[in-house]
C-alpha cells in the first residue's frame, strides 16, 4: 500500500501539470502516424534532463501511458496503426469509423484502455516479485514456441480463408528474412539499398494498412460524392461505459492475455493485441460479427495493449533489465538521474519510483477523460470528402515512414508493399495475417538459433525444445490452437456443401 | 528552448532537404546532425545525448546537435549509410570500435576505417565477464576448468557476432586454448545479459557499465576485466592479464565521433580542435558517472593510432575464422 503514500506528490501543481502535460502530449504523438511508444518517450527524454528525478519521472510515465493509446486513434480513424500494438484495433474500429460509429469506437477503446491499463499498473504494484520470475521463465526454447503459437494464429486472423490467411502469413514471414540475420550478420534478398536493414515494421504497418486503402478511395473518383457521406452518429459516454462493462468476455480476455504476454521481455507488446483479438474472436458465440465493425474486437485489442503497459516495467524495475524498447529508453531516462532499476530501487528511491508508477494510474484516468473528451470531435474526421481524405492519409503515410529513420528507403518500402497490399487485398488477402508474419517471424528464427546453439553445447536439440512444463504448455497450446481453426474450417465446409447441395 | 527551436528547424531542413550553400568561415551555421547506429535507448545512444547535451554552448559549437537514430543489422546500417552521406560537416556519426572494423574486415558492407575520419573519442566500456549471482564458478579459472573438462560445453552470451563481446570471446578462446560454445543474442547486451540471470547460459560477455548496474542488483558476479588494467568503477575485480590470460585491449568498446571521408579538412580540424572540450564539460563528466558510463577522452590523433592498431589486431584474430 506504499504507493497511496506517495500519491500526493502526484498532485502538487507542478507535479500534476507535468502530468497533464505528458498525458496530453503523449496521446497527440501517439496518434501521430509513424511516432511510435518509444520514439514518442524517447523525444520526451531530454526534457526531464532539467527536471528533478521525480518530476521527470512522472512525465515519462504519464506520456508512455498515453502514448500507448493514443495510437488507436490514427488506428481507428484513418486505419494507420501507430505501432504493432495497435494492429488489431484497425480491424474493427476502423470499419466502425466507416459506419459512421467513429464516437463509439473511440470511447470503448479509450476506456477499454484505461481499464486494461489500470488492471496492469496494479499487477506491477502488487505483484512485482512474482512477476519478476515469470519475465526470467522465457527463455529460447519457450520464446520460440511462443512465436509458433503466435503463427498458428494467422491462419484465423481476419481472413475469409485459412489457406488465404496462411499465404499471407507466408508472405510476412519471408518479408522479414530481408536483411542481415539476426544472429549471423548474414546477408539476405537484399535487392535493393532501401531494404538493407530488413524491412522496418512501422513502414511496413503504415504502407499494408493505410495504402490499400487510400488506393481505393483514389480509385472510386469523383463519383455521386453527395450520395455517400457519411452521417457521424453522436454516441452518449453513459452509453459507451455500458458497452464496453457488457462485454465482460472481451476484456476479461484482452486485460488478462495482454498482462500475461506483456510481460515477456522483446515479445509481449508487439503481438498482445493481435493475441488476445484473436482469443476473444474464438471464444465469441458471435464470433462471425468480428472485423465488420464489433466493439468487442475493439475492446479486447485495446484493452490487451494497455494492460501490458505496467508489466513491460517489471523486468525493468526489479532485474535492471530493460524487456522493451520503451523500457531502455525509461532506463536512459533513470540513468541520466544517477538512479539504478534493481531490487533496492524500492527502498532506496521510493519518491521516486512510487510516483512514477502513480503517475501512470492517473495517467491512466486523465488519458481516458480527455480521450472521452475528444472522442465525439474526433470522429467528424469520417465526413471528410474522400479525396481530401486519401490526399492527407497518403501525406502522413510518407511523413510516418519517413520520421521513423528519416529514411527514404523507408517511404520507398511502405509505397511498394502498400502498392502490392492493394491488389492482394483484390484477391481476399488481408494485412494483418501478413504483418503478424513480419513481427514474428525474426523472433521465432533467432530463438530457435540461440536455442540451438546452447542445446548443441549442452543437452541436444531434442531434449533443450521438449523439456520443461512451460515448453510442454506451449506446445499443448499450438496444438489446440492448430486443431480448432481445423475444426472450425470443416464445420464451415460442411455448411457451404449444405448450402450448395440446397442450391 | 532554443535549443528545441533550432531541433526542430533541423527536422524541417533534413525533411525538405534543403542544402545550404555552405562557407565554411562561420562553421557551424546550424544545427549539426549525429548518426548513431543504434536505437533509442541503447548505450551508445544513452551516451551520445550526454556527451553532445552541452553543443550549444559558446565555448563549444555555438549549435546544438540533434541525434538521429538509424539502427539495424549490429550498426551496418547507420555505417552504411554514413560513409554515402554527404560530407558537409553538418552529417557526423558516432562509431563503435571494434564493431565497424571487425564488420569492415568480415565484409558485405559499404565501408572501412578509410570511409570515416574520427574527430574524437568519449568513452570506452571494457568487456568484462558475468557470471549470474549464485553461480558455482568464482574466478575465470574455474570458468576455464570447466570448459576444459566440457570441450564446447560453456555456454556464455553476447550482443552478437562482430561486435566488443565476440572479439573478447574469441580472445578467450584462444588464450585460454580451450573451445567454448558463444551464443550470440539477437537482443543486444540487454538480452545476453538476461540470458545470463535467467540461467540459460553459464556465463557471459557484457558491458562493464550495465555488469556495474547489475551487480548492484545483485543479480551477477562479475569474474574478469577484458583490458589492460582494472576499472575504477569495479576496482575489486582483476584483469583477465592478471588471472593469467593473455588478452589485451581489443574488445574494449571505444565510442566516439566521426564524419565521413572527404570532409573538408578546415571543418575536420575546427571538430577536432572543439570536440574534445565539449566532452571534458562537467556537467557531461558528471551525468556520464551518474549513469555508469566509464569516459575516455581521446583526440583525433590518438584515435587514429587506435583504428590502425584495431585494424591489425582484428585482422589477425578474425583471419581464424
Amino acid at each position: 500500500m506504499e504507493f497511496l503514500y506517495y500519491m500526493g506528490d502526484v498532485f502538487t501543481p507542478i507535479n500534476f501539470g507535468l502530468l497533464l502535460l505528458g498525458t496530453i502530449g503523449g496521446l497527440i504523438l501517439g496518434a501521430t502516424p509513424g511516432l511510435s511508444p518509444t520514439m514518442t518517450v524517447a523525444l520526451m527524454i531530454p526534457f526531464t534532463f532539467k527536471l528533478e528525478p521525480q518530476q521527470g519521472l512522472i512525465l515519462l510515465g504519464a506520456a508512455y501511458t498515453s502514448t500507448v493509446a493514443g495510437g488507436a486513434v490514427s488506428a481507428i480513424l484513418l486505419k494507420i496503426p501507430g505501432a504493432p500494438a495497435n494492429i488489431a484495433t484497425t480491424l474493427d474500429g476502423h470499419t466502425m469509423a466507416q459506419k459512421g460509429e467513429g464516437a463509439k469506437a473511440l470511447q470503448i477503446s479509450f476506456i477499454a484502455s484505461a481499464i486494461g491499463g489500470l488492471f496492469g499498473v496494479f499487477l506491477l504494484i502488487f505483484l512485482t516479485p512474482v512477476l519478476a520470475t515469470w519475465a526470467l521463465a522465457f527463455g529460447p526454447s519457450e520464446l520460440f514456441w511462443l512465436a509458433i503459437l503466435g503463427v498458428t494464429v494467422i491462419g484465423t486472423l481476419d481472413s475469409s480463408s485459412v489457406v488465404k490467411g496462411l499465404l499471407s502469413g507466408c508472405i510476412g514471414l519471408w518479408l522479414a528474412t530481408i536483411g542481415f540475420d539476426d544472429i549471423m550478420g548474414a546477408q539476405r534478398f537484399i535487392f535493393h539499398s532501401s531494404v538493407s536493414g530488413g524491412i522496418n515494421v512501422i513502414p511496413a504497418l503504415i504502407g499494408l494498412f493505410a495504402i490499400p486503402q487510400v488506393i481505393a478511395m483514389f480509385a472510386k473518383g469523383r463519383s455521386n460524392v453527395d450520395a455517400e457521406i457519411i452521417v457521424v452518429q453522436r454516441h452518449p459516454i453513459g452509453a459507451a461505459f455500458r458497452e464496453v462493462f457488457s462485454r465482460k468476455r472481451a476484456l476479461a480476455i484482452g486485460t488478462a492475455v495482454g498482462s500475461i504476454i506483456g510481460l515477456i521481455p522483446g515479445v509481449g507488446g508487439q503481438i498482445a493485441g493481435l493475441v488476445a483479438y484473436d482469443q476473444s474472436k474464438k471464444m465469441s458465440p458471435e464470433s462471425a460479427k468480428f472485423g465488420t465493425g464489433h466493439p468487442e474486437g475493439v475492446i479486447a485489442a485495446e484493452s490487451a495493449n494497455n494492460a501490458m503497459v505496467g508489466p513491460s516495467l517489471v523486468p525493468l524495475l526489479t532485474l535492471s533489465i530493460p524487456g522493451s524498447p520503451t523500457a531502455a529508453v525509461l532506463l536512459g531516462g533513470l540513468l541520466i538521474h544517477g538512479i539504478f532499476p534493481g531490487p533496492a530501487l524500492f527502498t532506496q528511491y521510493p519518491e521516486v519510483v512510487w510516483p512514477f508508477i502513480n503517475s501512470m494510474l492517473v495517467g491512466q484516468i486523465l488519458m481516458c477523460v480527455f480521450g472521452l473528451l475528444i472522442a465525439g470531435w474526433a470522429a467528424n474526421v469520417a465526413r471528410v470528402p474522400r479525396a481530401v481524405m486519401a490526399a492527407v492519409v497518403l501525406g502522413l503515410a510518407v511523413f510516418g515512414s519517413y520520421s521513423v529513420g528519416h529514411s527514404m528507403g523507408d517511404v520507398y518500402v511502405m509505397a511498394a508493399l502498400g502498392l502490392a497490399m492493394y491488389f492482394l487485398e483484390r484477391f481476399g488477402f488481408s494485412a494483418a495475417p501478413l504483418v503478424l508474419g513480419l513481427i514474428l517471424g525474426p523472433i521465432a528464427e533467432a530463438n530457435f538459433m540461440q536455442g540451438a546453439m546452447i542445446a548443441n553445447a549442452t543437452i541436444g536439440q531434442m531434449a533443450y525444445f521438449f523439456t520443461g512444463w512451460l515448453n510442454w504448455l506451449l506446445i499443448l497450446i499450438v496444438l489446440a490452437s492448430i486443431g480448432y481453426s481445423i475444426w472450425m474450417e470443416l464445420l464451415q465446409r460442411r455448411y457451404t456443401t449444405k448450402e450448395d447441395a440446397q442450391a | 528552448m532554443k535549443k528545441w527551436i533550432a531541433g526542430a528547424a533541423l527536422a524541417l531542413t533534413a525533411m525538405t532537404g534543403t542544402a545550404m550553400a555552405d562557407g565554411h568561415g562561420d562553421y557551424p551555421e546550424r544545427p549539426v546532425m549525429l548518426m548513431v547506429s543504434y536505437g533509442a535507448g541503447g548505450a551508445t545512444d544513452f551516451q551520445a545525448r550526454i556527451v553532445t547535451m552541452t553543443a550549444g554552448n559558446e565555448d563549444a559549437l555555438n549549435m546544438p546537435i540533434a541525434i538521429l537514430n538509424k539502427s539495424g543489422a549490429g550498426g551496418r546500417v547507420g555505417w552504411n549509410w554514413l560513409a554515402g552521406a554527404e560530407a558537409d560537416g553538418y552529417t557526423l556519426g558516432a562509431y563503435n570500435v571494434p564493431h565497424f572494423i571487425a564488420q569492415s574486415i568480415e565484409g558485405g558492407v559499404d565501408y572501412s576505417t578509410d570511409s570515416f575520419e574520427p574527430i574524437a573519442n568519449w568513452g570506452a566500456d571494457p568487456a568484462v565477464f558475468v557470471v549470474g549471482a549464485d553461480s558455482e564458478f568464482n574466478s575465470m579459472d574455474d570458468v576455464i576448468a570447466y570448459a576444459t573438462a566440457n570441450p564446447g560445453g560453456l555456454t556464455f552470451s553476447g550482443a552478437g557476432l562482430f561486435v566488443g563481446h565476440h572479439i573478447a570471446a574469441l580472445q578467450l578462446e584462444k588464450a585460454a586454448g580451450v573451445e567454448l560454445a558463444y551464443i550470440p543474442n539477437n537482443a543486444g547486451g540487454a538480452g545476453a545479459m538476461r540470458a545470463v540471470i535467467a540461467g540459460e547460459v553459464l556465463g557471459g560477455v557484457n558491458n562493464l557499465s550495465d555488469a556495474f548496474r547489475a551487480r548492484e542488483a545483485g543479480t551477477v558476479k562479475i569474474l574478469g576485466v577484458f583490458d589492460l588494467e582494472r576499472n575504477s568503477f569495479i576496482d575489486d575485480v582483476p584483469t583477465l592479464i592478471e588471472q593469467g590470460y593473455d588478452i589485451d585491449n581489443a574488445s574494449v568498446n571505444y565510442r566516439g565521433v566521426m564524419v565521413p571521408a572527404g570532409t573538408d579538412q578546415a571543418i575536420i580540424d575546427h571538430l577536432a580542435a572543439v570536440v574534445p572540450t565539449m566532452f571534458e564539460n562537467g556537467r557531461v563528466a558528471s551525468r556520464m558517472a551518474a549513469g555508469g558510463s566509464p569516459m575516455h577522452i581521446m583526440n583525433r590523433a590518438e584515435v587514429q593510432e587506435m583504428w590502425a592498431q584495431r585494424q591489425v589486431t582484428l585482422e589477425a584474430l578474425l583471419a581464424d575464422l
